[in-house]
């Protein structure tokens, strides 16, 4: 059992909870993920994660209700505990491992969509601890509906946001900020890691493949166990199936068949349509 | 002559009926007909049947005892050798080892050695084993994974007097024996449940959730958390796929991700949130177990269900029993049938699979005579899911993240026939080491790795 520490709204459906698990948060870095089970009877869901402090034992989901699992889960509340939750999966980002002389000369740009933000700012921060300062653009439909722009300021180089009604920041797309950027303010980065929704990153890779600018996503596949043995996760890289889970979940953007990986992503669509209809049937998980 | 008795046959679910629920297929013997079945056995002097097990279980042993009726000194000779009767009773393939050497086989039917072992494990279970925690020697080993190979050592450790941590990276213990195989085939409360809470009363603790390579490592559980050795029983691992067009279609899920859905996580049943799908027709590639239990899991979700299998029936490697029964239960065997590329419509979901007849050639290095394709023979078969079951090849998690520990070129840990590895104190067993295998032989080699862990541990004393 997991029990929730913490637990507050960033925006309409957007829960951020913190969660006593104390191995996890000894291992995790940034890039990585968690399944989640909710109770007895919740599907696995795979939840990056937002932030960890090995310290308290804790990590940090954000959790954007867009289902009945993602309902369930955001309907815990504090002193309430998960009935799974199993991590630190997949790989640490590829920064993580590399010399900090020579992430000290790279130029990071960082893309955050929507709920994707969350898993963005332990990028940022430990690039930050690192005595990197990466760029961060954020990008969500209006302003009521950004999250994590004060934690980021505090951790990137340079803050943009955009929404799509221009209620807060530039009006428009993220794609567009990074054509104003890279086109018109000349700026030059190394590398970009877009995190968000599966059309932002799409779009977000065909504007950087003009620049020749190397891009990473982060992808959020359908997956069952989570460690491999399920391969619901598979998804098309420079042509070659790969597994989200053990293989990733970041990727070269420029090589992932984006159009594949949405198209799996609602390979349940239809029964999760139906679910949306079912009574929210959770267990007490009280202690 | 004992012989004149006929193979008691064993009580089964009606097929038409089995093949819309998820109940348990064969109901065993009862106490009358395992002792009748029991005297059937000629107590041989040199016991093929004994060489033929995996194991070595002293079966004309327990089964003189079962004849007298003393079920409970039956229980105690099969737990010499092996510690999950009751699974191995329903899942080992029996008629390729102790039932494929018995003597009688040759003239007649071979005594029911499987059903006589699950009625022993079972009546064990139902008068609760006599399990006890032994007195503590102080010394913790750690355990990998709590399928067969790994619940199996960590009980002969804990018997011996080790303080003992499984460590599994799902949510249940059981490993294969949960997720893998059916409920219509090994129920999970009835039997697998009991097995562990069998293993927990000697003193073994299951921490779910821990998942080995990402969440602790070898090295952290040797140098953080103060165990002495720890055994690798992980399992088998990735799903593998064919490598032809259309595989990435919705529609097109592995074995593995199939039946993980239907079993541990009971997608058959409305009251969990987990979804799966079979469409009006699911086709399974394949002839293993895992095809079968795939096969017939899709045909009691509702579908039609086919299997489409490149050799012939002759060189199923499925038990006998599990093709009889799919037969029974109104599967399709398209035998001598290997697809070319799965077929999807324009939404991107499958419609069809193109195969391809196959005929059967030169025996390959397995001595099977491998199959060879019919020019031109290709047809469609109309489908809305495909199913892989085509084995699996070796997880990297563990090997990935231990220094020193030796793979082979399949990517299975390298390990000698007492589960030593390359590197001190870390053992592994199972098909980790061995690829996609038996129950059996994972408990085995997890039985042979707890004797020599011992013995490593006292040599260090």
């Amino acid at each position: 059992m997991f029990e929730i520490r913490e637990k507050e709204y960033l925006a309409d459906g957007i829960c951020i909870m913190e969660i006593y698990a104390p191995r996890i948060a000894h291992a995790a870095l940034p890039g990585q993920f968690v399944i989640v089970r909710a109770d007895e009877r919740g599907e696995r869901i795979p939840l990056t994660i937002a932030d960890y402090d090995s310290n308290r034992g804790t990590i940090t989901l954000v959790t954007q209700t867009i289902g009945y699992s993602t309902r369930k889960i955001c309907s815990f509340e504090v002193g309430e505990a998960l009935r799974d939750v199993a991590g630190p999966l997949g790989h640490p980002s590829a920064f993580v491992g590399e010399p900090l002389e020579e992430l000290r000369g790279r130029r990071y740009l960082f893309v955050a969509g929507g709920v994707g933000t969350a898993p963005v700012y332990p990028h940022v921060k430990w690039l930050h601890e690192h005595g990197i300062e990466a760029d961060v653009i954020i990008g969500a439909k209006n302003s009521s509906m950004l999250i994590y722009t004060d934690e980021m300021r505090a951790v990137a180089g340079e803050l943009f946001i955009a929404t799509d009604d221009g209620s807060a920041g530039f009006g428009g797309l993220v794609t567009d900020v990074v054509k104003e950027l890279v086109e018109v303010q000349g700026r030059r980065y190394d590398e970009c890691i877009a995190i968000g929704p599966m059309i932002m990153m799409k779009f977000v890779s065909l504007t950087t493949a003009k620049y020749d600018l190397k891009t990473t996503v982060s992808l959020n596949a359908l997956m069952v166990d989570g460690t491999g043995m399920c391969g619901a996760c598979r998804v098309s890289v420079g042509g070659k199936t790969l597994f989200t889970c053990v293989d990733g979940p970041e990727f070269d953007a420029h090589k992932v068949d984006f159009d594949e990986a949405m198209r799996r992503q609602s390979m349940f669509r239809e029964q999760e349509q139906l679910a949306n209809g079912r009574p929210m049937h959770k267990e007490c998980n009280c202690f | 002559m004992a012989n004149k008795i006929p193979r008691v046959p064993v009580r089964e679910q009606d097929p038409q009926v089995r093949a819309a629920n998820f109940e348990e297929v064969c109901y065993g013997y009862n106490r009358e007909e395992a002792m009748l079945e029991a005297s059937r056995c000629l107590n041989c002097k040199n016991p093929r049947c004994v060489a033929a097990c995996p194991v070595n279980i002293r079966i004309p042993d327990f089964i003189s005892a079962l004849r007298e009726g003393d079920v409970e000194r039956a229980g105690d000779i099969i737990a010499e050798d092996s510690s999950l009767p009751s699974v191995c009773g329903r899942v080992c393939p029996q008629e390729t080892q102790c039932e494929g050497a018995c003597i009688l086989g040759i003239k007649g039917e071979s005594v029911a050695i499987g059903k006589l072992e699950r009625f022993v494990g079972d009546s064990g279970l139902e008068n609760g084993r006599r399990a006890v925690k032994a007195q503590s020697n102080g010394h913790k080993v750690a355990v990998i994974g709590s399928g067969p190979s790994g619940l199996a050592c960590a009980s002969d450790l804990a018997r011996a007097g080790y303080e003992v941590k499984i460590f599994e990276a799902l949510h249940r213990a059981g490993g294969v024996l949960v997720y893998g195989i059916p409920e219509f085939r090994l129920p999970k409360d009835r039997v697998v449940e009991r097995e562990i809470e069998e293993v927990k009363r000697l003193g073994v603790e299951i921490e779910t959730d821990v998942v080995a390579g990402r969440t602790v490592t070898v090295d952290s559980l040797l140098d953080e958390e103060g165990y002495e050795a720890v055994f690798v029983g992980s399992g088998a691992g990735l799903p593998r796929f064919m490598g032809i067009e259309g595989e990435n279609l919705n529609g097109v899920f592995s074995a593995n991700e199939f039946l993980t859905r239907a079993n541990l996580m009971h997608a058959y049943d409305t009251d969990y949130d987990t979804p799966v799908f079979t469409g009006r027709r699911a086709v399974v590639v394949g002839g293993g177990n895992v095809a079968m239990d795939a096969v017939r899991t899709a045909k009691r979700l509702g579908a039609e269900a086919v299997i489409v299998y490149r050799r012939s029936e002759k060189e199923l490697p499925a038990r006998v029993e599990e093709v009889h029964h799919a037969r029974e239960e109104g599967i399709e065997f398209r035998m001598l049938t290997n697809p070319v590329r799965i077929l999807g419509d324009e939404t991107g979901r499958v419609c069809g699979i193109e195969c391809v007849e196959m005929e059967l050639g030169e025996p390959d290095e397995s001595g099977r005579r491998s199959p060879v394709e019919k020019q031109g023979s290709n047809f469609r078969i109309e489908c809305d899911s495909v199913i892989m079951a085509l084995g699996t090849s070796p997880n990297p998690l563990i090997a990935s993240t231990t220094a020193g520990l030796e793979t082979n070129r399949r990517g299975c840990i390298v390990a000698d026939d007492d589960g030593r590895t390359s590197r001190e104190a870390l053992f592994a067993g199972g098909d980790a080491v061995t690829g996609a295998a038996t129950v059996i032989l994972a408990m085995g080699a997890g039985r042979k790795a707890a004797a020599a862990i011992d013995k490593y541990i006292r040599s260090k004393e």
